[in-house]
């Protein structure tokens, strides 16, 4: 499982960054939410990784070694929907700077062309 | 602090967000009563951090835990001197831009109360939290809120810039989380007070997983802060935010220097163990780096504007080399140059409009769209021999003088309080022993940035107040003078009481720099002690 994840957030970060780096507006938004991905996963395995291991106690029992670690679950859910907002705020200001510029270029204006 | 004192510290966070709250149900035409809403909470604030200051400088840090909780998992906040000075700033920057933005500027697109209220509840919040993972929620708030008003007023250089704005810092964002989750993965919190007494005691192998965080995290705060090579969008933001925006943004850098200056004493003082002094040479040379990119820009700059922007850069860099230096004389001295640079910064966004102001409609008239060189003055150097005495116009005096006020200020020219934050800052530097190369390069750029900063802001004043123009001067109205006028009060205060006010700042870094107090308040020593 170590390596399915580490493979993902690998993939997810290095696809994200090439993306981020493009000169299209609508690219660097794409690049953002796959790093955001990324950053999520991180954070999960920053928990340490267990199968069959809730991380809500159940009723009882008071063994903390069956449990999983919810506090990074807590934070992935605050980044997840804290970067669904900024992402959509994004998304607004990049339509605006289309309209206003005519186009879809991170600077307002194409260059090389 | 006992009683409703005691709940005083978290009045700074849920003041704004309540009255910001009440302001969105608000109908957009109650503009009177919004600019009385935001205007009354925003002096309140001022009242609320000055009381808390002077709480805390009489009795200590103080940490409330929302909901009573024990300490590593309560929402801790707290309040000590660094914080609630910084609140202190914050309010007053709040107070001023607010009332300079009822002129007219907060008409020019909707929700802007709302907005800026919300915009001081996350710098309030991310001054007095105690743990990282509230700082970053309370980023993310102040972030939010500082896209909605570097949009306000809309426009095609606005909307460009603060794309640049919101997807570098986004991105930041992101490293931050990654920090965040290294740190909380090697010590299995997140409160600030428990990390450092964990981090002390740290196992050698887990030193370089530490570090990395630390480091990941660093940079997502010196992108805030403006470090060179990671400021290329801040000086291209601030001019194209609207003139209140721009000037209580002149805060926002320093929520990064802020947050640098508590977690490098806090994690990486000197009784950290192996990762003592961490990464201060990094800070150091990156500093050093800012300024030079910084001078050459005030130097290149053509705009007021941007002489600001890039004045902002500079303060960042003498600000970081210093805390990368260290020691109790130049921390001290470092946070007196923070408040005053700020202060005038502040001032300057707020006096460059109307500066620009007249300077335009006078360009409109004599055809000059652009004089930057000294061949387009011969006109007016010419017309000197038909002087007649003419009487000053009452807008241009008030103008000039702020405009010198602040000029003095920012070049740290005597007698201001931007002299006496230079003087005490070199004078620390030379307490030193031996001083090293790189303190003698911090020396050297602080009295260069001066000498930049002169020159460009006499060519500017030249050109923007002396260049004569036929027309009566443009109007201003005393709704933007007075915030100006209060700003510049402020200094001045600094200035006539520099030795109270040194002596707080001692105090403020001898705490930093023996965070013992901070922690017993913070930390999870003290479970049930705290207030609730």
């Amino acid at each position: 499982m170590e390596v399915v994840l580490s493979l993902a957030i690998g993939i997810l970060t290095a696809s994200g960054l090439w993306l981020l780096f493009r000169p299209r507006t609508f690219q660097v938004i794409l690049g953002l939410s796959l790093l955001s991905y990324a950053v999520n996963l991180f954070i999960m395995a920053a928990g340490r990784l267990r199968t069959d291991a809730p991380p809500i106690v159940g009723k009882g029992t008071a063994d903390p070694a069956a449990y999983a670690d919810p506090v990074p679950q807590a934070l992935v859910l605050t980044a997840i929907v804290i970067s669904f907002a900024t992402t959509a705020l994004l998304l607004v200001v990049l339509m605006a700077s289309r309209g206003l510029t005519g186009t879809d270029h991170v600077d307002g204006e194409d260059g090389e062309a | 602090m006992t009683g409703w004192l005691a709940h005083l510290v978290v009045v700074p966070i849920l003041l704004p967000l309540v009255a910001s709250a009440l302001m969105l149900s608000m109908d957009e035409r109650r503009r009177t009563a919004k600019r009385v809403l935001s205007l009354g909470v925003s002096a309140l604030l001022v009242g609320v951090a000055a009381l808390l200051l002077w709480s805390v400088r009489e009795s200590g840090p103080v940490a409330y835990r929302i909901g009573d909780w024990p300490s590593p998992f309560a929402i801790t906040l707290v309040a000590d001197r660094l914080s609630t000075m910084m609140l202190l700033l914050t309010s007053i920057l709040g107070f001023t831009s607010l009332f300079y933005a009822t002129a007219r500027w907060d008409r020019s697109g909707p929700r802007f109360h709302a907005l800026f209220l919300l915009l001081l509840m996350g710098i309030n919040g991310a001054f007095l939290t105690g743990d990282i993972f509230n700082l970053f929620v309370f980023f993310e708030v102040l972030l939010a809120a500082s896209y909605g008003l570097i949009l306000h007023g809309s426009g095609t250089e606005r909307t460009s810039a603060s794309l640049h704005y919101i997807a570098i810092n986004i991105a930041a964002s992101l490293l931050f989380l990654v920090g965040v989750a290294l740190l909380y993965s090697v010590n299995g919190t997140l409160n600030m007070a428990d990390l450092a007494v964990s981090l002390s005691s740290a196992a050698e192998e887990n030193l370089a997983l530490l570090e990395a965080g630390a480091a990941i995290l660093g940079v997502a705060f010196l992108v805030k802060a403006g470090i060179w090579p990671l400021c290329f969008w801040l000086p291209r933001t601030y001019a194209a935010a609207s003139p209140p925006v721009a000037a209580v943004f002149a805060i926002m850098t320093k929520v990064g220097i802020y947050i640098i200056l508590r977690l490098s004493f806090l994690l990486f003082g000197k009784d950290s163990g192996g990762a003592a002094g961490f990464a201060n040479d990094a800070l150091l040379y990156a500093g050093l780096a800012t300024m030079v990119f910084g001078i050459v820009g005030i130097l290149a700059a053509r705009h007021l504007t941007r002489i600001a922007g890039h004045y902002v850069l500079v303060s960042s860099g003498i600000l970081l080399s210093a805390i990368g230096i260290g020691g109790e004389a130049l921390t001290a001295a470092l946070l007196f140059y923070l408040v005053s640079s700020t202060l005038a910064v502040s001032a300057l966004y707020l006096l460059i409009e109307p500066v620009e102001r007249h300077a335009d409609e006078a360009d409109i008239i004599e055809g000059i769209s652009e004089p930057v060189f000294d061949d387009e003055y011969v006109g007016a150097i010419e017309e000197e021999e038909t002087e007649e005495g003419v009487v000053i116009p009452g807008t241009i005096a008030i103008l000039g003088g702020g405009f010198i006020f602040c000029a003095l200020l920012l070049a740290g020219l005597p007698p201001l309080s931007g002299f006496i934050a230079k003087f005490a800052l070199i004078d620390a530097l030379f307490r030193h022993v031996t001083i090293a190369l790189s303190h003698w390069a911090l020396i050297a750029l602080i009295i260069l940035s001066g000498l930049a900063t002169t020159i460009a802001m006499t060519r500017a004043g030249i050109d923007r107040l002396w260049t004569p123009g036929e027309d009566s001067p443009a109007r201003l109205s005393l709704v933007e003078v007075t915030p100006i006028g209060l700003l510049l009060t402020v200094c001045l205060t600094l200035m006539l009481a520099a030795g109270p006010v040194m002596d707080f700042m001692q105090a403020t870094a001898g705490a930093l720099h023996d965070p013992g107090s901070y922690i017993e308040a913070a930390g999870p020593a003290t479970e049930g002690g705290g207030v609730r």
